[in-house]
């Protein structure tokens, strides 16, 4: 039996305004499988981040149901919400987002903070992360000395830190050169491996398609294809078959 | 193609973290915080300067209002006596009138009485050796064995008094009496004066220089009769009810009135203070030095949190509760608050020890002194409330739009 990590049922979202209402997504269903990389693809305008926004616990759907390791977010108020996001997903970001006051090693303790790691052991856990990612070198090395590529492994670090169910990863190649995202690509599918964890990349590339174990297309608010890794080349190609 | 992730198996890290109940927690919050304070170092001196400028103004106008108390209270806290038998009507001691002149004798007759103390005062035209007069307030006491009055004696002796025409002077008026040291001779009311004892700061509130003497020869300059007095201090024998003591000269002495020691001080600080308006003018001008504090404190802060703003959306998308945030500003008004505070009351006292030798009486006080820590922590912490408002309202999702 598949274990899935996030259980996302029939998300809607509408925003009201006084132009009318606005539906970036209408009736969207996920699973993210634990051991799996799931690449979310569509273009601008789809539905991607405001998916990305409600899975990772920042929105709440105007309908449907969340699960995320096995805890609904149903009734949740914001800050159950982020206590959910806290303990169980760790996010990428395009741009990075590190703290530029923080050394690489203390942004990873931040996030081991937030997630409520005592002193004694955070920085192992944060050294840890580090290693994973191969950055133990830079360690102490501020956010505006580093590379794009190096940004981005201390942001893949700090998601891992603390190892939630869940990483969601928003765009993580695009401010990068291919040689960058590349390496970046292959450092989550390998994250993706560990079979207590889920990985959902939101891209654009195309050249990221080969470190995805599943792909999601999403067109206009609705889930256009979906696609296992031998057949994603196909799902690109094909219009609309949910 | 080859690269460095995908150059060797790697080791992910497995463990989750720990749970945080009965844990030391990692000291991330302060160290954010100061971390964002001096990232800005524009930012940071704005801020300390603007702390340092309010801790300032408002100490020395809190000094300078516990000055101003203590030259109102200085006679009352020189002076011995339980009650005062006091003119109708009157302000302050530095607004003297005459008694009617049977108020000694009628005291001494009231059971539970110890002793008492008469007290001529009034105002004088001090005439200077080489010319020139000015108005100056005459405070004649009697000078006996263990007397009060004058206190500070730094030349001559306060019994130098009991000759004839003698009176002291503080040394911080000889400029404005037209003297320059111990033995020079004046007028007061054409009568002539010698000085025979000098004190070092007795200064009087109203600028008035006080000249001391006995209380008969300030009769004499007065041209008061032999038993008249401005007023009568009454010391109670010991185990004597105060009220009833009060309630017993009143109704021996209707024409005056008769309050305690505590009732007189205050009423001559509240005169001065309050109803000149100068007290209010003080805390006017350290209210004024809080406000301007607080709006520098707040627009800084507010600025600064603006440009991490990003940052705090980045915590917020990774479950950092509002507490947490809030923690990291408040710390940051915390640390801006110290060092503002110790800066500021290193540059308050450098002020006061200029303004020792000038007419300025600066008090610091280790009350004073903590008050302004509280103050200035609470200036601080109110001016953070901005900038938590900013944060309260991030919208986390704003950090995948970027």
């Amino acid at each position: 039996m598949t274990n899935y990590m996030l259980e996302a049922r029939d998300i809607t979202k509408v925003y009201h305004s006084e132009a009318g209402d606005i539906m970036p997504l209408k009736g969207v269903s996920v699973e993210l499988a634990a051991g799996e990389l799931t690449l979310l693809m569509g273009p601008s305008g789809s539905g991607k981040t405001t998916l990305l926004s409600i899975l990772g616990c920042i929105l709440s759907p105007t309908s449907g149901s969340l699960q995320i390791a096995g805890y609904s977010t149903n009734g949740l108020s914001a800050e159950g919400m982020a206590d959910l996001r806290r303990r169980h997903v760790g996010f990428v970001f395009q741009s990075y987002n590190l703290v530029p006051t923080l050394t690489a090693l203390e942004n990873v303790m931040l996030a081991l903070d937030l997630r409520g790691a005592s002193r004694a052991e955070a920085p192992d856990l944060a050294w840890e992360a580090l290693a994973a990612v191969r950055l133990s070198h830079r360690a102490n090395v501020m956010p505006s000395k580093l590379s794009g590529g190096e940004k981005q492994r201390v942001s893949i670090a700090r998601a891992l830190a603390g190892a939630p169910s869940v990483i969601l990863a928003d765009e993580p190649t695009a401010a990068l050169d291919s040689e960058n995202g590349q390496a970046v690509m292959a450092l989550l599918s390998e994250v993706a491996k560990d079979t207590r964890r889920a990985v959902l990349v939101v891209t654009h590339d195309h050249r990221t398609l080969k470190y995805g174990d599943r792909m999601i297309r999403i067109e206009d608010g609705r889930i256009a294809s979906r696609a296992r890794r031998r057949s994603m080349s196909e799902a690109m190609l094909a219009p609309a078959a949910a | 193609m080859h690269t460095t992730a995908d150059a060797a198996p790697i080791a992910l890290p497995g463990r989750p973290a720990p749970a945080r109940k009965g844990m030391m927690r990692l000291p991330m919050i302060p160290k954010l915080a100061y971390r964002n304070l001096f990232h800005d170092r524009l930012g940071l001196v704005v801020t300390i300067v603007g702390i340092v400028f309010s801790v300032v103004l408002v100490a020395v106008q809190f000094g300078l209002y516990l000055g101003s108390e203590n030259r109102i209270a200085a006679m009352f806290d020189h002076a011995e006596g339980d009650l005062w038998v006091v003119p109708l009507g009157t302000k302050s001691f530095d607004d003297p009138a005459m008694l009617s002149g049977r108020e000694r004798h009628s005291v001494l007759s009231t059971p539970g009485v110890a002793s008492v103390q008469e007290l001529a005062v009034g105002f004088v035209n001090w005439r200077k050796p080489k010319g020139g007069s000015t108005a100056a307030l005459l405070v004649g006491s009697e000078i006996r064995e263990g007397s009060t009055l004058p206190w500070s004696v730094t030349e001559g002796s306060a019994s130098a008094l009991a000759a004839p025409s003698a009176v002291a002077v503080d040394s911080t008026y000889f400029q404005e009496l037209g003297i320059t040291r111990m033995g020079d001779r004046a007028e007061i009311n054409n009568m002539d004066v010698t000085v025979q004892a000098v004190t070092k700061g007795i200064r009087s509130f109203t600028t008035l220089p006080y000249v001391f003497t006995t209380l008969s020869t300030a009769r004499t300059l007065l041209g008061a009769p032999a038993d008249q007095s401005s007023y009568t201090l009454v010391k109670a024998a010991s185990g004597t009810s105060i009220e009833d003591l009060r309630a017993a000269i009143a109704k021996r002495l209707p024409d005056a009135e008769i309050l305690t020691h505590a009732e007189f001080r205050k009423r001559s600080l509240d005169y001065w203070l309050f109803e000149t308006g100068a007290g209010a003018a003080l805390i006017a001008g350290a209210l004024l030095g809080i406000i301007v504090g607080m709006v520098i404190v707040a627009q800084t802060l507010y600025a600064s949190t603006k440009d991490h703003l990003n940052e705090f959306a980045t915590l917020r998308a990774l479950g950092a509760s509002a507490g947490y945030i809030n923690k990291v500003i408040l710390i940051q008004a915390m640390l801006s608050a110290m060092i503002g505070y110790v800066l500021g009351m290193a540059l308050s006292l450098a002020v006061i020890w200029a303004a020792e030798d000038s007419t300025l009486l600066i008090v610091m006080t280790p009350n004073l002194a903590l008050m302004l820590l509280a103050l200035t922590v609470g200036m601080c912490v109110l001016a953070a409330i901005c900038a938590i408002f900013k944060v309260i309202r991030i919208d986390p999702a704003v950090v995948f739009s970027r």
